[in-house]
C-alpha cells in the first residue's frame, strides 16, 4: 500500500514538473519579447532592463528555467498586471468557486448518470436502453455553453424562476451546475452502462444468481461493487473534461470562478495570471487524481496488498 | 438491431452529405451577404418580412445581419475545422503512439509521460494561454486542436502495437528475417487503421464542440468569419430581446455534431463489432 502510493506520488509530481516545461517553454516561443508579456505596457525601458535581470532573462535558458522553478516552488507566480498583487493570489482566491461548481456538478451527473447506466445494461436492447444511450449522445452531441443559454432562455427568461448570472445566493448555482452536469453525465453514463455489461458476465455474477439470490443483491452487491472499482479511475481522468468545461461554462453564467479570471485576463493582457490560471488547475487535477488512485487502492484489496 | 444500425449511418451520412452540400454552395444559395449589417432591422424575428419585401426566415441578429445567411456560412468553419483539427491531431498521435508502441524503452517513457501530462491540463487553458501569447487567427486555433487532441490516438496505437509485436504472425515475420520498416509497414500498420478510424470519426464532432466553444470565448475563430460559436454568443447577450439569435447556430451545431456521432457510431459497429459499448 504504501510503495503504491508513494509511485503514485512520484508520478503525480513528474506531471507537475512537465506541466512546469510546457508552461515555460510556450511563453519562450512568443513571438514577441516575452519579457514584455510580464510587464506592463506602460513599463520603462529602465523598469524592462532592471526585470530582466531579476528574472534572470539575461542568463541561459536552462538558468532561466531554474529560477522559474525556484520561485514556482515557493508559490511566486509573477505579479498580476491588472490586479497589481501576485497572480497566485488572484487565481486561489477564485479556485473555491471553480470547485464548488465542479463538485456540485460532478455529484449531480454521478447522480443521474449511475441508475440510468444501471438500468440500461439491465434492460439491454429495451426501450429504456434506447432513451438512456440516446439521451446520453444527444447531450454529448449539444455544446454546454449553448445549453446553458437555452436553459437561461427557460427558466430565467420564461418561467423567472431563476438568476440569469452572477454569484448573489445559493440559487445562482443551480443553472450552472446542471449545465456542467451535463457534459459529464452522458460519458458517465456510457461508462457505467458498459461496465456493467461487463460485470454481468462475470462467472461470480452467474454463482450469485445460482444461488438463488434475488436480483437485487445479485445487481447491488456482486455486480455494482466490482463495477465500480474501474469506474472510479476512469472519473478520475474525467475531471479534465469537468475543470475545462467549468471554464467555459463561468463565461456564460458570470461564475466568478478561475476561468473567469483566466479569460478576462486575456483581454487586459495579464499574461501572469493566465500563467498561473494553467499552473493551479493543473496542480488541483493531479491531486484529485493522486486521491482517486488512494480511494482506488482502499477500495480493491488487491492493490493494497500486492503494493 | 441491424437495422437500427444501418439507419443510424445512413441518417447521419445524409444530414453530413446536406451540411457539406449548404457550406458549398453558402454562396449560392444564401439569400444575403453572411457579413451585410442592415442596423435599422435588427433582432427581427424568424419570418419578418419587411417593407421592401425582403424576408428574413431565421430573423435577423443585433447588428441586422441574416441569421439563415450566417447559419448556413457557419458551416463551412465548423467542417473545416473538424476535418482539418482531426487530420494533425491524428498524424501526430499515430506517429508517436508508433513510436512509443514499436521503439520501446526512453522514447516510449518519454511520449506516454507527455501524454500524462498533457492530460493534466484542460485544453482550453492551453489555448488560452496560446492566444494571450501567439493571438489569434484561423491556423493558429487548428494548430491548438491539433496539438491538444492527439493524446486519445497515441494511447490507442500503442496499445494495438504493443499487442499485434507479440502475435505469432508478426513473430514469424520477424523470426524470417522481415527488417523492422517492413515488420511496421507490413504487418503492423494494417491492423491499427479500424481503431484510429473508428477515433477520428468520434472526435470530429468533438472538435467542432471545441472550436466554436472557443469561439464563444471569444478566443477562437475570428469576428470577421462567420462561425456558429461567434454567433451564439452574439445571442447570449440578447437572450431576453431575441433568443432566436443564440438558438439556430446551436441547433445547427447539436444536429451536425449528431449527425457526425451518429455515423461514427454506425461506422465503429460497422468494422468493428467488438468495441461497441
Amino acid at each position: 500500500m504504501t510503495s503504491y502510493i508513494v509511485r503514485r506520488l512520484l508520478q503525480a509530481v513528474v506531471v507537475l514538473w512537465g506541466v512546469s516545461l510546457i508552461v515555460f517553454f510556450l511563453l519562450r516561443l512568443a513571438p514577441s519579447d516575452p519579457i514584455t508579456l510580464l510587464l506592463a505596457e506602460t513599463a520603462t525601458p529602465q523598469q524592462i532592463a532592471e526585470a530582466r535581470h531579476e528574472l534572470g532573462f539575461d542568463r541561459p535558458i536552462y538558468v532561466q528555467y531554474l529560477l522559474f522553478m525556484e520561485r514556482a516552488v515557493q508559490g511566486d507566480l509573477g505579479r498580476s498586471l491588472f490586479y497589481k498583487e501576485p497572480a497566485l493570489g488572484v487565481i486561489l482566491r477564485s479556485l473555491p468557486n471553480t470547485l464548488l461548481l465542479g463538485g456540485i456538478a460532478f455529484a449531480l451527473s454521478v447522480a443521474v448518470a449511475l441508475p440510468v447506466g444501471i438500468v440500461s445494461a439491465l434492460r439491454r436492447d429495451s426501450i429504456w436502453d434506447y432513451l438512456g444511450v440516446g439521451l446520453a449522445l444527444i447531450g454529448q452531441a449539444t455544446p454546454p455553453y449553448w445549453l446553458g443559454i437555452m436553459l437561461i432562455l427557460v427558466f430565467s427568461v420564461n418561467l423567472r424562476i431563476l438568476p440569469t448570472s452572477g454569484s448573489f445566493g445559493p440559487e445562482y448555482i443551480v443553472l450552472p451546475s446542471v449545465t456542467l452536469a451535463a457534459v459529464l453525465m452522458p460519458i458517465v453514463t456510457r461508462l457505467v452502462r458498459s461496465g456493467m455489461l461487463d460485470v454481468l458476465h462475470e462467472d461470480y455474477v452467474r454463482t450469485a444468481r445460482a444461488k438463488g439470490l434475488r436480483e437485487r443483491v445479485v445487481v447491488g452487491k456482486h455486480a455494482l461493487r466490482n463495477m465500480l472499482i474501474p469506474l472510479v479511475t476512469v472519473l478520475g481522468l474525467q475531471l479534465t473534461s469537468l475543470l475545462g468545461g467549468a471554464v467555459i461554462i463561468e463565461q456564460v453564467f458570470a461564475w466568478p470562478g478561475v476561468g473567469r479570471v483566466a479569460v478576462s485576463a486575456i483581454s487586459s493582457r495579464d499574461y501572469p495570471v493566465v500563467q498561473a490560471s494553467v499552473l493551479v488547475i493543473s496542480t488541483a487535477f493531479v491531486l484529485m487524481n493522486l486521491l482517486v488512485d488512494v480511494l482506488y487502492a482502499w477500495l480493491d484489496p488487491r492493490i493494497r496488498i500486492s503494493g | 438491431m441491424r437495422n437500427w444500425r444501418n439507419l443510424r449511418l445512413s441518417a447521419g451520412a445524409a444530414v453530413i452529405v446536406l451540411t457539406v452540400v449548404v457550406a458549398v454552395a453558402a454562396p449560392l444559395i444564401a439569400p444575403y451577404g453572411p457579413l451585410d449589417q442592415a442596423p435599422e432591422v435588427n433582432n427581427r424575428p424568424p419570418f419578418w418580412r419587411g417593407d421592401g419585401g425582403d424576408i428574413h426566415v431565421l430573423g435577423t441578429d443585433p447588428l441586422g445581419r441574416d441569421l439563415l445567411s450566417r447559419t448556413m456560412y457557419g458551416a463551412r468553419v465548423s467542417l473545416l475545422i473538424g476535418a482539418t483539427a482531426v487530420l494533425l491531431a491524428g498524424t501526430i498521435g499515430v506517429l508517436l503512439g508508433l513510436l512509443a508502441g514499436f521503439v520501446s524503452g526512453v522514447v516510449e517513457t518519454v511520449i506516454m509521460r507527455l501524454v500524462d501530462t498533457m492530460l493534466a491540463i484542460p485544453f482550453v487553458l492551453l489555448a488560452i494561454v496560446s492566444v494571450a501569447l501567439f493571438g489569434q487567427d484561423l491556423l493558429g486555433l487548428i494548430l491548438i486542436l491539433g496539438l491538444t487532441g492527439w493524446l486519445g490516438y497515441a494511447r490507442i496505437v500503442r496499445g494495438v502495437v504493443l499487442s499485434l509485436k507479440e502475435m505469432p504472425y508478426v513473430e514469424a515475420a520477424r523470426a524470417l528475417g522481415a527488417a523492422p520498416p517492413r515488420l511496421l509497414v507490413r504487418h503492423i500498420l494494417p491492423g491499427i487503421w479500424t481503431p484510429v478510424i473508428v477515433v477520428a470519426t468520434q472526435q470530429v464532432g468533438a472538435m467542432m464542440i471545441a472550436e466554436s466553444s472557443l469561439t464563444f470565448l471569444g478566443i477562437g475563430i475570428p469576428p470577421t468569419i462567420p462561425s456558429w460559436g461567434a454567433m451564439i454568443a452574439d445571442g447570449r447577450a440578447y437572450v431576453m430581446l431575441a433568443p432566436w439569435v443564440s438558438v439556430f447556430p446551436g441547433l445547427a451545431l447539436t444536429t451536425t455534431v449528431l449527425a457526425v456521432y451518429f455515423f461514427g457510431d454506425g461506422l465503429r459497429d460497422f468494422l468493428d463489432p467488438r468495441l461497441r459499448l
